[in-house]
């Protein structure tokens, strides 16, 4: 079973609210808070490496981004990946999430033999959620969204479990597929030791437009399907009164005079 | 097709009822659709399903189209991402609105990729910008940090996924009157790549999330999953539901992510939210802010969630709780 993850590098998404910035529509990356892989990547990595572990196979995590964003790939590889590849090219640059996703396919259509195409359920910054289903369209393949569980029934036949909101449902799925991954999945694992050390060995290659052809037209700023018109900090502040008393006993009974003289219960 | 469409609702049936999102959806696109001096229309796919395009009527929609087909009885992602496609080329409309559902998340981005628009997920609040007659999508970005608002530049139609519970309904009128018609789809054998093996519903015990007037939260401060039975017992005195944050999911005190509030779980907006041993991540905040009354008890006097909350108790909650639900059950004579 050979695997491809698609994974992001983001602003950390556990830095300090009062870190957050921005201006002129635009965030100010903190100083001194390095980016992070996408959580929900991470964890569409954790469902790849349970999936390799249980049939055998390769994984190979891909990026869209930076010469930078090689860093995003080696946690991949640090955590268990077989390869990496970085998409890096001034064409690239500003595409949005349909952009991506079609930059995505004109590569992973180039890598040999896949079966399986990963996504995490949306990105931790923009959160739309759009490249795992857009790439699918892209690569004419079967998508399911937030998967939970995948188990290969045969050569071709996936088993998902998905999360549905109170529930699940399972679906069969004709390979190769494309699959968002959930959060149910829960934490995935932290690197190894030695899986850094072979992570820093490991040679990542660059791929420009040239190794992919995207037409771009399709691609970079100047392709954005959408214009943001403001982007602001939501006001959500309230003034907290704190309930005094000595003992649990009294502040226990102030807070439930209080909520009760709100009517609230 | 002589409806003048300006904005279409893709509708979900359940048994032949519409549901709680499909009557928020008719609520806002009366709206847009009243900004546009257009009609709002809704499509609804499924089999037998007459009777839900006749609540569609009373909760808002001008007409009803019904893709209403045996092979579309059940959802399957590829077949209903051919369906709503096909709807929408045939009746054109200048806004598509659906929910930030299963299906939602399933076939926007494809419909959108099929229609050669571009998708904005998991709104909060759209609005018809009135000179450019533009929609507005207002969504919550880096994890409920931000809130951006985002405009589709020239490809039409406008196509949003909406929040559940983000948006109000009508109350059902029944003397609003509109046409039920079906809408011919066609359903190629060979799009079909996926198969539904089964639908499982956990029951929840005890009144749903979305639906409680109060709810207890509790986040990574509750410790354990014991900790949370306390919680159970305190939502039960109140006749609330207990949330969570993502922490307790992930260290496997509750069993399930069905209780999870914020941007990656569900919003809500009870009259009482009393939130536990929560730090208050953005990510959290973004989906109880519009409680009407927030009280937090964390030990940690720093914890960002006292910012954002009405009341407060430094305290360590093992401590307050239990002397707290006996107060609140003296107080509601129990």
């Amino acid at each position: 079973m050979n695997i491809v993850v698609c994974v992001k590098q983001v602003l950390d998404p556990e830095m300090p609210t009062e870190k957050f910035r921005l201006k002129d529509n635009q965030v100010i990356p903190p100083e001194g808070i390095p980016l992070v892989m996408n959580p929900y990547d991470a964890q569409a990595v954790e469902a790849a490496l349970r999936v390799k572990e249980k049939h055998g196979g390769k994984i190979t995590a891909i990026t869209v981004g930076t010469d930078e964003s090689k860093e995003v790939v080696r946690r991949a590889l640090a955590m268990g990946a077989d390869e990496g590849i970085v998409l890096y090219d001034d064409a690239f640059a500003g595409s949005d999430s349909l952009a991506t996703a079609y930059i995505l396919a004109q590569a992973i259509q180039k890598i040999d033999a896949f079966d399986l195409v990963l996504c995490g359920r949306e990105a931790a910054d923009w959160s739309m959620g759009t490249v795992g289903p857009v790439l699918a369209e892209r690569l004419n393949l079967p998508h399911i969204s937030l998967a939970k569980d995948i188990e290969l029934l045969d050569d071709n036949l996936l088993k998902i479990e998905r999360t549905i909101p109170d529930g699940h449902q399972v679906f069969e799925v004709s390979l190769p597929a494309v699959l968002t991954v959930s959060n149910e999945i829960g934490l995935p694992r932290l690197p190894t030791g030695m899986g850094i050390v072979s992570a820093v060995r490991k040679e990542i290659p660059v791929w420009s437009n040239q190794d992919i052809n995207a037409d771009v037209s399709l691609i970079g700023a100047s392709a954005e399907g959408s214009n943001l018109l403001n982007l602001s900090i939501p006001e959500r502040g309230r003034k907290c009164e704190i309930i005094g008393g000595e003992a649990p006993e009294e502040v226990a009974g102030n807070l439930a005079a209080k909520l009760r003289a709100a009517g609230v219960i | 097709m002589a409806q003048n469409s300006a904005v279409l609702i893709c509708g979900e049936q359940e048994e032949g009822k519409i549901t709680a999102i499909t009557k928020e959806l008719l609520g806002v696109g009366k709206m847009l659709a009243e900004g546009l001096d257009g009609n709002l229309s809704a499509l609804i796919i499924g089999s037998d399903i007459r009777e839900s395009g006749e609540e569609a009527i009373l909760y808002g929609a001008d007409n009803v189209y019904l893709a209403d087909d045996p092979l579309l009885s059940e959802y399957n992602p590829d077949s209903y991402t051919a369906a709503i496609t096909q709807a929408c080329q045939q009746i054109g409309p200048s806004v598509v609105l659906l929910g930030h559902t299963t299906m939602g998340r399933d076939v926007a981005g494809r419909v959108a990729f099929r229609l050669g628009c571009f998708p904005f997920m998991n709104c909060i609040n759209v609005d018809m910008d009135p000179d450019s007659k533009t929609l507005v999508q207002t969504r919550s970005v880096y994890g409920g940090n931000a809130i951006a608002e985002m405009v589709s530049k020239d490809s039409r139609p406008q196509l949003a996924t909406i929040k559940p519970r983000a948006m109000t309904p009508l109350e059902p009128d029944s003397s609003r009157k509109g046409e039920v018609e079906n809408i011919k789809v066609t359903i190629d054998d060979s799009v079909i790549r996926t198969k539904l093996v089964s639908t499982t519903k956990e029951e929840v015990e005890g009144i749903k999330i979305e639906d409680a007037e109060v709810i207890i939260a509790g986040g990574g401060g509750i410790g354990d999953a014991e900790g949370f039975q306390l919680l159970q017992d305190f939502a039960k005195i109140l006749g609330g539901a207990v949330g969570t944050t993502t922490v307790p999911y992930d260290e496997g005190w509750v069993p399930t992510t069905s209780m999870v509030i914020g941007d990656s779980g569900k919003t809500v907006k009870p009259d009482l939210y009393i939130a536990v041993g929560i730090r208050g991540a953005s990510q959290h905040i973004a989906g109880c802010s519009e409680s009407k009354l927030i009280v937090a008890i964390n030990k940690d006097s720093d914890a960002g969630m006292f910012k954002v909350s009405d009341l407060g108790v430094i305290a360590d909650y093992r401590k307050v709780l239990p002397p707290l639900i006996e107060e609140c059950k003296a107080l509601l004579g129990g």
